[in-house]
């Protein structure tokens, strides 16, 4: 407030004139929306067109009633299990590999170390779950196996790289106290700088795990097992009664990730709940 | 000094050894069913005949495919897979702000007294909070899965999923922006008999709106990693010619898609720094 009484009127004027970079911003931003539908001819009028909604309203009547006889509902229960399963192994393990590259990543095994595993990271962060999940299909055969090991390792690029930026920020006198006392270098890390990182690096993990629990349930389109294979199986023969069933399970699954781990991430680190 | 008070040799090295033990050994055996419904196999990658595809394919990686007719058909799958992106962005906005104002408390009139809407408002507040909830909670995968069957093959698919789960999380996080902002320079308008949207306008948007954009370019950069492996389920783009790639084992056009794929998550994330920058 004291800034804006100090101003001159003259300057005040200025402030108020709208910046022209931000005038030719929105003009770009404005431009490219409207050149992307172009592009995609995707006509707003079609979209919302009487023919249109009712083939929507038409499809989607077709998913009432979902299927709830009992073999089927025990069918998607297993299966939902398999993509909980999925996500949380998958994220453990990525937790532990990211750990282990996050200690070259922060600097502690030098400049060579540190340069090699951040590109490491970057590559394995850079290409998306599902063509990691494609590629695994054909390294380990169909299967959650080939999931698991897509999510393990899109997810330690990234873990990696925030576990990395939490250990550069931890403070390094505990470690250093307890080198200087003659400590191991392992046993200093494990007593000194863990316990300090470790709250952030949990939250780090439970948020992944949320995202990753989304991801499983779509990771079986490449037969990757789980919910995700059966949506695709039914889609497929248009059983849309199935298909509903397969969808509330999903709803119900991530819904009550989220809720579980946003309560434990709050008790964890409130800053990065 | 009594047997009870000296520690033993074990606990003095570290004092919490027994409960971490029993901690490590509760989440192996909690872990052993997790990995046996994952069929946690690591050896089945390394059999002969798997080592064998991986391998050819692999191989097939170097060099990358650089034909003329393949690398006009990438630039336009990667534009389509841009446009998908701010398509679904755009329209996902215009999803997203209806239902952030109705559920943000702080335009809420029936809160600082007697309205037309009294009864109704909490019921409507919920009504939003519910909608974003489910719109969001289902990933723009399956919807676009969903809509490929409605709608055929095809980028249209993937702009409305898109649309449909990213206007559930802008929804949320907008509203989430708007209510921890400073409220009382709109609460004061309100009260003073001005409309909610000049309450908004005036009271609460030059507080928050550059942590509402700064969010919605995080957001298209997100976006753009969506759609990018949208097409896997045949909603245009990049996806779908990796798809393509991969299924007739090709590795060197399957090598050109991923290096376009690193380069175009790099440019996303160059120009949404730059534009996050600018707001800054």
């Amino acid at each position: 407030m004291s800034t804006h009484a100090s101003l001159s009127a003259h300057e005040r004027v200025e402030a108020a004139r709208p910046c022209l970079a931000c005038l030719l911003t929105l003009g770009v931003v404005a431009a490219s929306v409207v050149a992307s539908f172009v592009f995609l001819s995707i006509d707003f009028r079609a979209l919302f067109s009487r023919a249109s909604i009712a083939s929507m309203a038409r499809f989607v009547g077709e998913f009432f009633p979902p299927d709830l006889s009992l073999p089927f509902v025990s069918k998607t229960a297993w299966a939902a299990l398999q993509t909980l399963a999925v996500s949380a192994v998958g994220s453990l393990l990525a937790g532990v590999f990211g750990a282990v590259l996050a200690l070259p990543a922060a600097g502690r095994w030098g400049m060579a170390a540190r340069v090699a595993s951040r590109a490491l990271l970057n590559f394995l962060r850079s290409v998306p779950e599902l063509v990691w999940a494609a590629l695994m299909v054909l390294a380990a055969g169909l299967g959650p196996f080939a999931g698991t090991l897509a999510l393990a390792l899109h997810t330690t690029g990234v873990l990696g790289r925030l576990f990395a930026e939490a250990l550069e920020n931890a403070p390094a006198a505990p470690q250093l106290a307890l080198r200087d006392s003659g400590s191991p270098a392992l046993a200093s890390a494990l007593y000194a700088t863990l316990p300090l990182v470790a709250p952030q690096w949990l939250a780090y993990l439970l948020y992944r795990w949320e995202m990753n629990l989304r991801m499983a349930t779509v990771l079986g389109f490449v037969g990757a097992g789980g919910l995700g294979q059966m949506l695709y199986f039914h889609l497929a023969l248009f059983q849309q009664a199935q298909v509903a069933t397969v969808l509330a399970a999903m709803l119900v699954l991530v819904i009550a990730v989220d809720t579980l781990s946003s309560r434990w991430r709050r008790r964890l680190a409130p800053a990065h709940a | 000094m009594s047997a009870a008070a000296r520690p033993s040799p074990a606990s003095e090295r570290d004092p919490l050894a027994r409960r971490r033990a029993s901690w490590l050994l509760a989440a192996i055996v909690l872990a052993w069913p997790l990995l046996a419904l994952s069929q946690f196999k690591p050896w089945t990658m390394f059999g002969s005949s798997s080592l064998e595809v991986m391998g050819h394919f692999l191989a097939g990686f170097l060099p990358p495919s650089l034909e003329s007719d393949f690398l006009a058909l990438l630039a336009r799958a990667t534009l389509e897979t841009l446009a998908m992106a701010t398509a679904g962005i755009a329209l996902s906005f215009v999803i997203a702000v209806p239902l952030a104002l109705a559920m943000t408390h702080s335009l809420s009139i029936s809160r600082i007294g007697p309205a037309r809407w009294r009864v109704r408002s909490p019921l409507l507040h919920g009504a939003a909070r519910l909608v974003l909830i489910v719109l969001r909670a289902i990933p723009e995968l399956v919807w676009a899965l969903v809509f490929v069957r409605a709608l055929g093959l095809g980028p249209g698919a993937g702009v409305l999923a898109l649309a449909i789960t990213y206007g559930g999380m802008l929804g949320k996080v907008y509203g989430e922006i708007l209510e921890s902002s400073d409220t009382r320079g709109a609460r004061a308008l309100l009260e003073s008999g001005s409309g909610r949207l000049a309450a908004l306008f005036y009271g609460l948007l030059p507080g928050a709106a550059q942590e509402l954009v700064s969010y919605t370019v995080y957001r298209w950069e997100c976006a753009v990693r969506a759609s990018v492996i949208m097409g896997f389920v045949g909603a245009g783009g990049l996806g779908q010619l990796m798809d393509q790639s991969m299924k007739m084992l090709n590795g060197g056009e399957a090598c050109s898609i991923l290096i376009t794929f690193v380069l175009l998550v790099l440019l996303a994330d160059f120009i949404s720094a730059a534009l996050r920058r600018l707001l800054a």
